[in-house]
């Protein structure tokens, strides 16, 4: 009977490791718990302190002396002409890189540069895109503190997410969907423009809002340009009474956008601004929040709907 | 053959070779080339303009003072420009959120890839995904507003400002990037050897650390290497809860500002172009870039070296 033996003895020792599996499993959602909690605690934090501030007069006064008065009018209007900017430049080309790395290039050498290229790229540190926006667009090419250069300074930020998201979306696609439109003597352009880029338009479109929703929260890299922190009037409209009836004055305009506004609420030293910065930080934080919810919600309804 | 007869020659109209749509071919593949070329000159743009502004400053600054002077203080009469300071900075605080980070991402990652339900796993992934898009300035503000005052609870000599509660913040702040691409490497592991663990009667826990871990070791790597450079390049959370004053120190209790912070203090001032002081920001983005490059090289040569192919 030394096999009973033997097995009881393995079953034994296999039990005992059992309980290192419940013991990991319990540190597992510990582990998960502190995240969670972590997020609970900052949320909570900003909506006790922030909630009373946030009135009307909030999202329509300027910034002021006085605390009570202090709004952030300049700063959601500044935030969403620079996204206006970084849209307009992030978007077409990253995805324009993102179909040429998928579809186009060669492979050789020099793909593989631009390949490694886009992801060190995701890895520079934001501040460091910052100090090239400052040196370049800020000085050299003298656009001066302006929405302009921060815009540009966000898109150069949040490319290499969109690149990224691009060609998983399109390499996502079944070859089969290709051989289709080139039999039908579609040229490649056709395919990609009248096939690929519709198939894969939700999923850049994830990639883009996720882009988007990261740009917006970026601090670091608009200070560094030199961003004021008090501004306490509107950039030029965009829409013009007169022919032609559009106006490009407000890109060059001097700016503040929603985190640095927070910024500088936070680091006063009065509690009554503090409260100002918590305020501020919910509508930062309902913003990004809600674009990032869109795109899992997107990439969810994605991963349902399409059956290739 | 029947095939070679339907060249250009013998098709005019709409299927034969058109000039015109050949140009606009070549002309569009001209164009996604020229941007996929951007994220490139943007890469030597980046490099080129630290390294200019950078060159003058090491005309004013040799680079031995730089290195060995243990004072940062460029604005003041008596400037000294040693940036040891400010990488002691950098280090403390990014080892203090590392020392967060790196264990409970794992931690999470073995949890949702190896041990949790679908449903949990369905519900933490989009929620750590949420948790790593909030601002950085807002936890910058959780940092100085939250963190302190309760770690003042623990530590009573514990100053308004100090790399230990930033550290801490800024860890929670890399989990869900650690745990998330170490997750997507674990799961890439082929389902075959755990079934062959398992078959010998390995339980999950010693699955996932003697099988799946030493599998997924390059895509963990990865995950580590990128927490590592987001923790050194982080920016306002330590701006705004480490003080902006560079000090020497290897203590995480003391405050101290970090390379970044520094960048933002001169920011905020208003210095003209051109000067010394605009270009010392310069000089610490470059030792900045250079800190996050020789991470990223080892972390390149580490996948490489133990990269394993299915």
């Amino acid at each position: 009977m030394k096999d009973f033996n033997d097995i009881t003895e393995i079953r034994k020792i296999i039990g005992r490791h059992k309980r290192w599996d419940l013991l990991f499993m319990i540190a597992g959602i510990i582990a998960l718990m502190i995240a969670v909690l972590t997020f609970i605690a900052l949320f909570a934090q900003m909506l006790i302190d922030g909630m009373p501030r946030l009135t009307w007069a909030f999202f329509t006064s300027f910034p002021s002396r006085h605390p009570e008065m202090a709004g952030i009018l300049s700063a959601w209007v500044g935030t969403t002409l620079v996204m206006l900017v970084t849209a307009a430049s992030a978007v077409p080309l990253g995805i324009a890189s993102g179909v040429y790395l998928e579809e186009y290039a060669p492979k050789n050498l020099f793909t593989e540069i631009i390949e490694i290229n886009v992801t060190n790229l995701a890895g520079v540190p934001s501040i460091i895109y910052g100090l090239l926006a400052l040196g370049l667009f800020v000085y050299q090419l003298g656009f001066g503190q302006s929405i302009l250069a921060a815009g540009l300074a966000l898109a150069l930020l949040i490319l290499p997410v969109v690149i990224v998201a691009t060609r998983e979306a399109i390499r996502s696609i079944p070859v089969a969907i290709r051989e289709g439109a080139y039999a039908l003597g579609a040229t490649k352009w056709q395919t990609v423009s009248d096939h690929l880029l519709p198939y894969s338009a939700a999923g850049i479109l994830t990639g883009v809002i996720i882009g988007l929703a990261r740009a917006i929260g970026e601090t670091a890299p608009i200070i560094t340009i030199g961003a004021l922190t008090f501004i306490a009037f509107l950039p030029p409209s965009p829409v013009t009474e007169e022919f032609p009836y559009v106006s490009f004055e407000w890109l060059t305009a001097p700016f503040t956008v929603m985190p640095i506004q927070m910024f500088n609420w936070v680091s006063r030293p009065e509690e009554a601004f503090q409260l100002n910065a918590a305020a501020a930080g919910l509508v930062l934080v309902v913003m990004t929040l809600a674009m990032n919810g869109l795109a899992i919600y997107l990439r969810y309804r994605m991963r349902k709907n399409i059956k290739w | 053959m029947a095939v070679k007869s339907h060249n250009k020659v013998n098709h005019p109209g709409r299927l034969g070779y058109s000039f015109k749509r050949h140009l606009h071919e070549r002309f569009i593949e001209l164009l996604l080339f020229m941007s996929a070329l951007l994220s490139v000159a943007i890469m030597i743009a980046i490099i080129a303009m630290l390294v200019k502004e950078s060159y003058v400053f090491f005309q004013h600054v040799s680079l031995w003072d730089f290195l060995t002077d243990t004072q940062w203080t460029p604005l003041f009469d008596d400037a000294h420009y040693g940036i040891m300071p400010l990488v002691a900075g950098t280090l403390v605080s990014s080892m203090v959120a590392l020392m967060v980070a790196l264990p409970l991402g794992t931690i999470i990652a073995i949890y949702l890839s190896e041990f949790a339900p679908f449903s949990v796993r369905e519900i933490a992934k989009p929620f750590l995904e949420l948790l790593g898009g909030v601002p950085t300035v807002v936890y910058g503000y959780f940092a100085l507003l939250f963190v302190t005052p309760l770690l003042q609870i623990i530590f009573p000599e514990l100053p308004g400002f100090s790399l230990l509660s930033a550290g801490l913040v800024m860890g929670i702040m890399i989990i869900p990037y650690v745990s998330s691409m170490t997750e997507d490497a674990m799961r890439a592991v082929p389902m075959h050897l755990r079934e062959g663990s398992y078959a010998m009667g390995a339980t999950r826990f010693q699955t996932a650390i003697r099988v799946v871990m030493p599998a997924a070791f390059s895509g963990i790597a990865a995950a580590y290497i990128l927490g590592i450079s987001r923790a050194i390049g982080e920016t306002m959370v330590v701006a705004i809860a480490a003080g902006m004053q560079p000090n020497l120190t290897w203590n995480p209790m003391e405050p101290a500002a970090t390379i970044t912070a520094y960048i933002v203090q001169v920011s905020l001032g208003d210095l003209p172009h051109g000067s010394i002081g605009y270009q010392t920001i310069f000089a610490a983005g470059l030792t900045l870039l250079l800190m996050t490059l020789v991470f990223n090289i080892f972390g390149h040569m580490l996948r490489k070296r133990y990269r394993e192919i299915y």
